[in-house]
């Protein structure tokens, strides 16, 4: 007899050693959330979640989160279908460029938008004397910087798909009397569909916990710019109940995000 | 340029380095032609060149007096302006689309409301058949169900030219038998000049009226099928078109080809049949053979022909059939043009399927 020669039930039991180390792994994913969950004072929960820096903070990240996904898609499918579809001089720069967000430290990010886009910015200080217009420390800082950390996630997610896709789908639909618009519309969009819906909801999880590039760019004024992840920040120093609560908001928006991914988009990816 | 109804094409597209397709072709109206050639011999680029997705190099694409490519003249007629149906290979239905609207999508990308639109789509699943299909999704079809969508979008359109591309290609045996009846009949309904590219032997005798031999970018043959299968000009078409296939009505294992009766294996099989030979199986000899073989009978040959290490011989009535032998064979026998020769072939080595 070999040692190859295992019974089939002991073949299905997964080895010791796998399982130690997995649990392990669950653990770094639970526990944090296990802390938050024991600390949070349930009782005081209502009054917390609809204090002025939670209801603000909300707001805020809303507000600045939709819109930068909005901008993410109007700018983003276009770059992801030019990378995908168009072959130009400079096009793996471009896509360098795209993923650099990804790997760059968010305040680095936003310390490189103010040297652009601040008062005396390259681009920042002619625009504040042409129009008056202030970016940094407003909303329009907020959205800036969500967009710069949250946009790569579409233009990959899209670009990807776009990839996969067989031209043939788009050369039948020429072939049936379609121009460029019309097989864009009704062919390419829809087929790349649950791609790019996965690509907006990653964009948007990523604009909502924006908190490097934000707070540098855009800073931390509460009702102005002050997110909810800015908002858990300041409040760990000062009310311990009001940051977990904002954590908790926080929690339970990627999980739907997440649960409702998987359950429709994750495949796509 | 006098006017021709119809499409000519003198089509030159390179792809990559060492690839290059050199070929003409013209197809009147109401004919259906065959382009038949192996896998890697340029038949996509050919589908590709005249749908209008890509580009000749030199040459040109006329359509009824239109020009639709000439890179001389400047002229490069887009897809969607051509007026050129395809049914392509798989069919690319839409998968996002249901039948209905798959149909429809042609009348619908020229600015068609989508009322009038679904009305006619469903006019053409209706004509074809499948109109309970209307609501499905393309993958929830069968492979013949698919290729009836497919030919009903390109037709909807009301194109000038039709090109199908491995029509029958992605469908099982038995289905192919029996939607190359029904594929005759449908392509019967376009009156413009009818492409079918393949690189199937039988796809191209049945569909095609004229076939087309492509080699390695160029033409290599062109005839009406009969001529192409009983005269093939290379060793490729020599093996491509191989086959020795007959119509008949098979009964208790004998098969009647009009009145000349063969046996075959299958003693089931019962009514219309295409029956098969291959030219390889055929035994010529000098005398009447003994044995085992219960089809034999004495012709004359009329046709000799080599083709490097092969001969291939021409047999007479009353079943004239295509034999291949070895030239050693063929001096053994001493036999030539005219001989009296004895053919044989085994009830085993014909292949029979129902039509």
């Amino acid at each position: 007899m070999t040692n190859t020669s295992t019974s089939p039930r002991r073949r299905q039991r997964p080895p010791a050693v796998l399982v130690i180390l997995a649990v392990g792994g669950i653990a770094v994913f639970a526990v944090p959330l296990i802390g938050l969950l024991a600390r949070t004072p349930w009782s005081d929960l209502p009054t917390l979640l609809t204090s002025d820096v939670v209801v603000d903070a909300l707001r805020i990240s809303f507000i600045a989160s939709i819109a930068a996904t909005a901008i993410s898609a109007v700018l983003g499918v276009p770059l992801a279908w030019m990378l995908a579809r168009v072959e130009f001089p400079g096009r793996s720069i471009v896509r360098g460029l795209v993923v650099l967000p990804l790997v760059l430290p968010p305040v680095v990010g936003g310390a490189a938008l103010l040297f652009a886009l601040g008062r005396r910015g390259v681009i920042g200080e002619p625009l504040h004397q042409m129009t008056g217009l202030v970016l940094p420390f407003s909303i329009w800082g907020v959205v800036i910087a969500a967009t710069f950390v949250a946009m790569p996630f579409l233009v990959i997610t899209v670009e990807g798909a776009l990839r996969n896709l067989d031209p043939r789908f788009e050369g039948a639909a020429a072939t049936l009397g379609a121009g460029r618009w019309t097989v864009l519309r009704r062919v390419t969009l829809p087929m790349i569909g649950p791609s790019l819906a996965a690509g907006l909801a990653l964009t948007w999880a990523r604009a909502l916990g924006e908190f490097g590039a934000t707070i540098t760019f855009a800073g931390n004024l509460q009702g102005r710019t002050q997110t909810l992840p800015l908002a858990v920040f300041v409040a760990l120093e000062t009310d311990r109940g009001a940051a977990v609560a904002l954590s908790l908001i926080m929690v339970v928006i990627s999980l739907t995000v997440l649960i409702v991914l998987r359950e429709r988009w994750w495949r796509a990816l | 340029m006098n006017p021709f109804s119809g499409l000519d094409a003198h089509l030159v597209v390179s792809r990559g380095e060492s690839f290059k397709i050199d070929i003409r072709l013209r197809v009147p109206r109401g004919r259906t032609i065959a382009l038949l050639g192996p896998n890697g011999a340029g038949k996509s680029t050919v589908v590709g060149a005249l749908a209008g997705l890509l580009p000749l190099e030199r040459g040109h694409i006329t359509l009824d007096g239109r020009t639709l490519d000439d890179p001389d003249g400047g002229v490069l007629v887009p897809a969607e302006d051509r007026g050129v149906g395809v049914v392509f290979q798989d069919y690319v239905l839409f998968p996002h689309l249901t039948v209905v609207d798959n149909v429809a999508f042609g009348l619908r990308s020229r600015g068609v409301k989508r009322g009038p639109s679904t009305t006619e789509a469903d006019r053409w699943l209706e004509r074809f058949g499948i109109a309970d299909l209307a609501g499905r999704k393309p993958g929830d079809l069968s492979g013949g169900q698919a290729q009836r969508v497919a030919l009903a979008r390109a037709l909807i359109t009301d194109p000038d030219l039709l090109l199908l591309d491995e029509p029958l290609a992605a469908l099982d045996a038995t289905t192919r038998v029996d939607l190359r009846r029904t594929l005759t009949d449908h392509l019967a309904q376009f009156s413009g000049p009818r492409m079918v590219i393949t690189h199937d032997p039988t796809e191209a005798f049945l569909l095609a009226d004229e076939i087309h031999v492509i080699e390695d970018g160029t033409i290599t043959q062109v005839g009406p099928p009969d001529d192409i299968r009983l005269r093939p000009r290379t060793p490729y078409i020599a093996d491509l078109a191989g086959s020795n296939l007959f119509i008949g009505t098979a009964h208790d294992g004998i098969v009647s080809v009009g009145d000349h009766p063969i046996s075959v294996a299958d003693r089931h099989i019962e009514g219309p049949v295409l029956a098969a030979v291959d030219p390889r199986a055929i035994v010529i000899s000098l005398a009447k053979p003994g044995g085992s073989s219960r089809n034999s009978w004495s012709t004359r040959v009329q046709r000799i022909e080599h083709y490097g290490d092969r001969v291939r011989l021409q047999t007479g009535d009353p079943l004239p059939l295509t034999a291949e032998i070895t030239p050693a064979a063929l001096d053994d026998l001493r036999i030539e043009e005219g001989s009296s020769v004895w053919v044989s072939i085994k009830a085993t080595e014909i292949r029979v399927e129902s039509d």
